[in-house]
């Protein structure tokens, strides 16, 4: 893997990890509720690891695909079901919705794998996915497997690293320092953003593939 | 299309929302109780920098007659912002306005001209009826996963009432919002505490018990809704019921604490059928149950028997008739409508357990008759009814009709039209003479449910302290 899809990487994660919506004020909200930083700060080990679940799916299945074809059938499918469901996310007034505020931190973490998935973050990695080079001996499977195997947990681990380093430190901050008057000034509108950077991936991947 | 930066009348806190701009419009649901010309929203001046404030500054007149335009409210609000499902982009811009009597409900844009909503979407009770099983549709809360629409009664005319719900975007009926409703039957009011994934829900009468009047053998039967009802909001299941005592007939308006680290609440009851005084109770946390205990009570005062309407003549007292009650966003002050005797009570509920009086002001009454401090010479009908409180707590909202049939019985002589406003602080609680829009301002109408712009005490809840 080369510098720019290890940075590609960071930033995506850096990307999620500062959305709302991913966690982090989930974070807060139950930190609040309870007058407890600690409340805090045990949640969002359990909404990285639902994040990384969803985001490992995609990567391993990418990665155990492009061990059996060509990464360039891959990259053209993922391309264009990413520009299609970025355009989806984009036109769509649909939110996701969840219905419930006490949650243990086995249920929190479900819940960031539903959010994570239902927003396509997983997806949004397919061109650094795609980009990386071709697992060794993709000719005969088992071998390639292996390698696919940890070089999607590897993408998985990087990213997520990234993703609840920001969400930490942006929840840390609300919660300490900023308030919550912040969201009514900065809360720009991710989920426009998100859809287009989701085009933007799937074109990218179509682009180089 | 979705906006950019969160719309702005949202709060994350009710610390933050009692820092909102003071309101500079206010919504009436006002209805013609002879179905004779169409009810209407009417929209009120509430900027005392302007030259009508206090007079009626725009008007939308509803397609059909007979609605009985009662309750409504906001398609969205702060708890957009709770973080299970964060979409603060959407606007807050329609209000959905159900007919009580007519199981109509109609989706009006105030975006474009904020003085006259146009109407964008009507209901009708058949889809209501199909879809969710409900008629009578009164109480709406932007919720979590849709707009909560309580409703009196079933598909087909009597019980059991419950909460329908609508979707958030298109404003179609999605289903019936109960899972299991245990012993529920006779529904009014709901709301929740979101943060605890708590619903609570109030019990009035089906509409055969409602819609002719108070039914006095209904009444003296102790038939009328008396109990609390606690549910799961995210299981949509009935948890537990609180029975009041079957005296304390009709259980109202439900005002949760705004904070959402708090678990009580206040509900208006009507009357003791057994000494005609009413009450306010609190519920709270007991152990790992909910229960509920009477924080207020407000006696009947008596009366000539020769003044008062055949409805209560027997007694010889004037029953106070708490009809509505609400809460300020800090949590703060109460306000209790008593509509028979005239009068708008104010108390400090710092401690929920031991409310304080803290103001009172006289106004109307089905003896008292007592004027506006603006019109002395001008004895008013209806009491203080519907009232609303601005989000910083500093000015409070009140109408005088309660509902068609039940201001016939009470105010058989009329029930007129008028609404009041008044001013508010820690050592004061009086009337702002230069606001009182009545009689022909409402067109013969009458004035119900108050909503202001950008939301009130009783419009938004908060998922964070």
């Amino acid at each position: 893997m080369d510098d720019g899809s290890l940075a590609a990487l960071v930033a995506l994660g850096a990307f999620h990890g500062l959305n709302p919506g991913m966690g982090w004020l989930f974070a807060v909200a139950r930190g609040l509720q309870e007058r407890s930083r600690a409340r805090l700060l045990q949640s969002l080990p359990a909404i990285a690891a639902g994040h990384a679940a969803s985001v490992g799916v995609v990567a391993v299945l990418v990665a155990l695909t492009r061990s059996v074809t060509t990464t360039r059938v891959i990259a053209v499918a993922g391309g264009a079901v990413l520009v299609g469901f970025g355009l989806w996310r984009l036109l769509s007034r649909r939110h996701f919705r969840w219905v419930g505020m006490r949650l243990s931190l086995w249920q929190l973490a479900c819940w960031s794998f539903l959010m994570s998935s239902a927003h396509g973050a997983g997806l949004m990695l397919l061109p650094v996915l795609t980009g990386m080079p071709a697992p060794e001996g993709h000719d005969h499977g088992l071998h390639g497997g292996g390698a696919a195997l940890s070089a999607g947990i590897f993408v998985t681990g990087v990213h997520t690293l990234a993703m609840f380093a920001v969400a930490g430190a942006v929840a840390v901050a609300v919660y300490e320092f900023l308030g919550l008057t912040v969201l009514r000034r900065a809360w720009l509108n991710l989920d426009q953003i998100w859809a287009l950077a989701l085009i933007t991936a799937g074109g990218v991947t179509l682009v180089t593939a | 299309m979705a906006l950019w930066k969160p719309d702005p009348t949202f709060y994350a806190s009710p610390r933050e929302a009692v820092k909102a701009p003071p309101e500079t419009l206010a919504y009436v649901a006002a209805f013609d109780r002879k179905a004779a010309q169409p009810d209407a929203i009417a929209v009120l001046d509430v900027d005392p920098g302007s030259d009508s404030y206090g007079s009626v500054v725009g008007w939308t007149e509803l397609p059909n007659t007979g609605d009985e335009l009662h309750h409504f409210g906001w398609n969205a609000c702060s708890s957009a912002l709770c973080p299970y499902a964060p979409h603060p982009h959407v606007e807050r811009r329609y209000l959905i306005v159900p007919g009580l009597r007519s199981s109509r409900v109609y989706v009006l844009d105030t975006k474009d001209d904020p003085k006259k909503p146009g109407i964008v979407k009507t209901i009708e009770p058949e889809e209501l009826a199909e879809r969710a099983g409900y008629s009578r549709p009164h109480t709406v809360h932007c919720g979590p996963e849709g707009l909560y629409l309580t409703a009196l009664g079933g598909a087909d005319g009597d019980g059991p009432g419950g909460i329908a719900l609508l979707d958030h975007t298109s404003f179609e009926v999605l289903g019936r919002w109960e899972v299991d409703r245990g012993p529920q039957y006779l529904a009014y009011d709901a709301w929740w505490h979101i943060a605890h994934d708590v619903l609570i829900s109030s019990e009035w009468g089906t509409p055969s018990m409602v819609e002719d009047g108070v039914v006095g053998e209904l009444l003296l039967g102790r038939e009328y809704g008396h109990a609390l009802h606690f549910w799961d909001l995210r299981k949509r299941t009935h948890v537990q019921k609180v029975d009041l005592g079957d005296e304390h007939q009709m259980v109202l308006e439900l005002r949760p604490a705004h904070d959402p680290t708090k678990l009580y609440g206040f509900a208006g009851v009507v009357v003791n059928v057994e000494d005609l005084s009413a009450s306010v109770w609190l519920w709270h946390r007991d152990g790992d149950a909910w229960a509920a205990r009477k924080v207020i009570s407000i006696p009947a005062e008596p009366a000539d028997p020769e003044a008062l309407p055949p409805v209560i003549r027997p007694f010889g007292a004037v029953p106070p008739l708490v009809t509505d009650i609400n809460l300020s966003v800090d949590d703060t002050w109460l306000y209790v409508s008593c509509w028979g005797t005239g009068e708008l009570k104010r108390y400090d509920v710092s401690d929920p357990f031991h409310p304080v009086e803290a103001g009172s002001v006289r106004i109307g009454g089905i003896v008292n008759r007592t004027p506006h401090p603006a019109a002395p010479d001008l004895p008013l009908a209806g009491g203080p009814q519907m009232v609303e409180v601005s989000r910083d707590g500093r000015r409070v909202y009140v109408t005088n009709s309660l509902y068609g049939a039940w201001d016939d019985q009470f105010y058989p002589d009329g029930v007129g039209a008028w609404m009041a406003k008044l001013d508010s602080a820690p050592d004061g609680f009086t009337f702002d003479e230069r606001f009182f829009p009545h009689g022909d301002d409402f067109r013969g109408l009458r004035p119900h449910q108050v909503r202001l712009q950008g939301g009130d005490a009783s419009s938004d809840s908060y998922c964070y302290p």
